[in-house]
């Protein structure tokens, strides 16, 4: 996957020491030079950094770890570690919404499952995939701190409470109006 | 609305107990909260003066003070609560602390789930900035500068543990550290730190506000003053109260509407199951101790599913540093899905027990620590709940069965005594298989 050494891409980060850097890439490691400018050329940077180029590409694609881990002075598989230690960096679904239920102890009793069940039926995906569309990804996600208002899910960062299978259609909805106004949909 | 009783940081007017305490020299600053008998409020309640009081001595130029606000164990939204309604509160708190120990800087870690209140947060710092509270000489003292910033998680249950919280903000895995050096000598960025709960903190400002011996004078010897809990499961009002330490269990689940309840996890998925016949017991440090989570069970609810929602809580939360942590949490998840079917031997449970026992002291963190309680207190206290209902099974082996396993041995053990001379395979029904 990686295949330069750390030591000859560390050696300069401008763009000629790359092979070959398609478009994508090349407009990723811009943005990347970007977000060190703003949060530092040092270790303490890289989840501020790898949580940004998540919520707006919602995943890290390896280049991005490969040429972070550069730019950070740090090995890539470094960098995977720290991404595959953190559930709100490592799934690897991606949706324009990602809708993370909750599936902790009060939310359970408070009939979490026939919230899933309604979900998947809506979304006609299981939990831990995405709509074909790409629009959405369902997750399960541990105690979101609503346990007095289960069940809870959250949509990117926005929480629902009390949530009931009508509601379920309001969001869906709410979504998928959100993502026509705005194109380019939310991050 | 969340919000059941009447909780004392509705009436701190805000920037009081700052004022007050920048009034005062810092050493007093830490004597007062010392002698406020204060104890972190997370769950650990390691006396939050006596904290202060190392951070302070050691040496170190760039001191840091760290607010805590990952607030991950199941059943717990206190600290939620807290960073909507009085932010000011919590930072005043740790603007009381930078003073205390030398600190010019603080972070709020504030875990992703909680990024919607980012914004507002956000906010709240800039205000405080503008009115001099926050920023370049707060309060008009030439010495006195600090200022605060938010920095998010992103996901992960053990980054509510104090050293894993600082590997994660230097940029690593949240994996806990070898304690000692505590944080407060080597911590963020090998300088002093504190990291101090929300609520910790904003009770800092109370008691700078009312103080020190209004919040000693509530509570219980060893736990002074005030606490936050958050109630949630079977209860008619579920949300969060104040209570003084040492309130008994029974007397917080009168107030929730939850007196019928068949147990009560006391201090979320890593606390313990309180019976009925202790909900005598004070909440307080000396009798059931917790973080602020209190999950109600009625009488309709299976302990075993609980159980099990539990440990796949801790199975998956596991930073797998520990050998005995990782695979343990597994082990026990997997001997819960063996009691549920019937299927967990009197052995294979016994062993589990020791499993638990052992993950209790050797595992590096309070997660792992921590994380067989709810499995064993199970065992402990709702044996009835563990179903042995035998899988039947054919004549042929069950003699041979019967004398290698410990299964049931009870029962065996009566009909040897039973059938003692008579042929074993005509009377020996034997009851379930190991799996």
């Amino acid at each position: 996957m990686f295949t330069h050494s750390p030591k000859q891409q560390r050696s300069a980060s401008s763009p000629d020491t790359f092979e070959v850097l398609d478009e994508a890439s090349a407009s990723l490691r811009d943005e990347i030079d970007e977000l060190i400018e703003i949060h530092g050329e040092n270790r303490n940077a890289l989840i501020p950094v790898l949580q940004e180029i998540r919520s707006r590409h919602a995943f890290v694609n390896s280049f991005a770890m490969q040429y972070v881990a550069d730019r950070l002075g740090v090995s890539a598989a470094e960098v995977y570690g720290v991404i595959s230690f953190y559930s709100f960096l490592k799934e690897s679904n991606y949706g324009k919404f990602a809708i993370s239920l909750c599936r902790t102890i009060s939310c359970d009793m408070a009939d979490k499952a026939r919230i899933a069940k309604c979900l998947q039926e809506k979304l006609g995906v299981k939990f831990g995939e995405t709509t074909p569309d790409g629009m959405f990804s369902l997750n399960w996600t541990n105690c979101i701190g609503m346990c007095d208002q289960g069940p809870a899910l959250l949509v990117n960062e926005q929480v629902f409470t009390h949530v009931t299978p009508k509601k379920i259609k309001e969001i869906l909805d709410g979504c998928r109006k959100t993502y026509q106004e705005n194109e380019k949909g939310v991050s | 609305m969340t919000i059941r009783n009447t909780i004392t940081f509705a009436s701190i007017p805000t920037d009081k107990g700052l004022k007050a305490a920048l009034e005062k020299e810092p050493k007093s600053v830490i004597n007062d909260v010392i002698e406020s008998g204060l104890r972190g409020c997370g769950g650990a309640g390691f006396p939050t003066g006596i904290k202060w009081k190392f951070a302070a001595k050691a040496e170190g130029a760039q001191k840091t003070v760290i607010c805590n606000a990952d607030e991950g164990e199941p059943g717990t939204f206190k600290d939620r609560v807290i960073l909507a309604e009085w932010p000011d509160l919590v930072f005043e708190g740790m603007t009381i602390a930078a003073y205390a120990i030398g600190a010019s800087s603080g972070i709020v870690y504030l875990r992703a789930e909680y990024a919607y209140m980012r914004k507002m947060l956000e906010e709240c710092l800039e205000k405080r900035r503008q009115a001099g509270m926050l920023g370049a000489k707060i309060a008009g003292k030439e010495d006195f500068s600090f200022d605060i910033h938010i920095h998010m998680g992103s996901g992960a249950y053990v980054c509510g543990e104090e050293s894993a919280l600082i590997e994660s903000l230097e940029g690593k895995r949240g994996e806990p550290r070898n304690r000692p050096p505590f944080p407060v000598e080597i911590g963020y960025e090998n300088a002093p730190t504190i990291v101090n709960n929300v609520e910790s903190l904003a009770w800092v400002s109370a008691i700078f506000a009312n103080g020190s011996k209004w919040f000693k004078g509530a509570g219980t010897k060893e736990s002074p003053g005030y606490k936050l809990m958050s109630i949630s499961g079977d209860v008619k009002l579920p949300g969060v109260y104040e209570f003084p330490f040492g309130t008994t269990l029974s007397t917080i689940l009168e107030a929730a509407g939850g007196e019928d309840a068949k147990a009560v996890a006391v201090g979320g998925a890593s606390g313990t199951l309180v019976p009925p016949n202790n909900f005598a017991c004070k909440i307080c440090f000396e009798d059931v101790p917790t973080g602020g989570s209190i999950i109600v069970f009625g009488k309709n609810r299976n302990l075993l599913d609980v159980a099990e929602n539990f440990q796949e809580f801790f199975a998956d939360e596991s930073c797998g540093q520990c050998t005995i942590c990782r695979l343990g949490n597994v082990k026990l998840l997997e001997g819960i899905r063996l009691m549920k079917q019937g299927q967990c031997t009197d052995q294979h449970l016994e062993d589990l027990c020791s499993l638990g026992a052992s993950m209790q002291i050797a595992s590096k963190c309070g997660l792992g620590q921590t994380s067989p309680n709810v499995f064993l207190s199970v065992v402990k206290h709702f044996r009835d709940e563990i179903p042995r209902h035998p899988v039947a099974e054919n004549d042929d082996q069950k003699t041979e069965k019967a004398k290698s396993s410990n299964l049931f041995q009870s029962v065996v053990q009566l009909f040897r005594t039973d059938a003692d001379t008579a042929k074993n395979n005509s009377g020996t029904n034997k009851k379930g298989v190991s799996a």
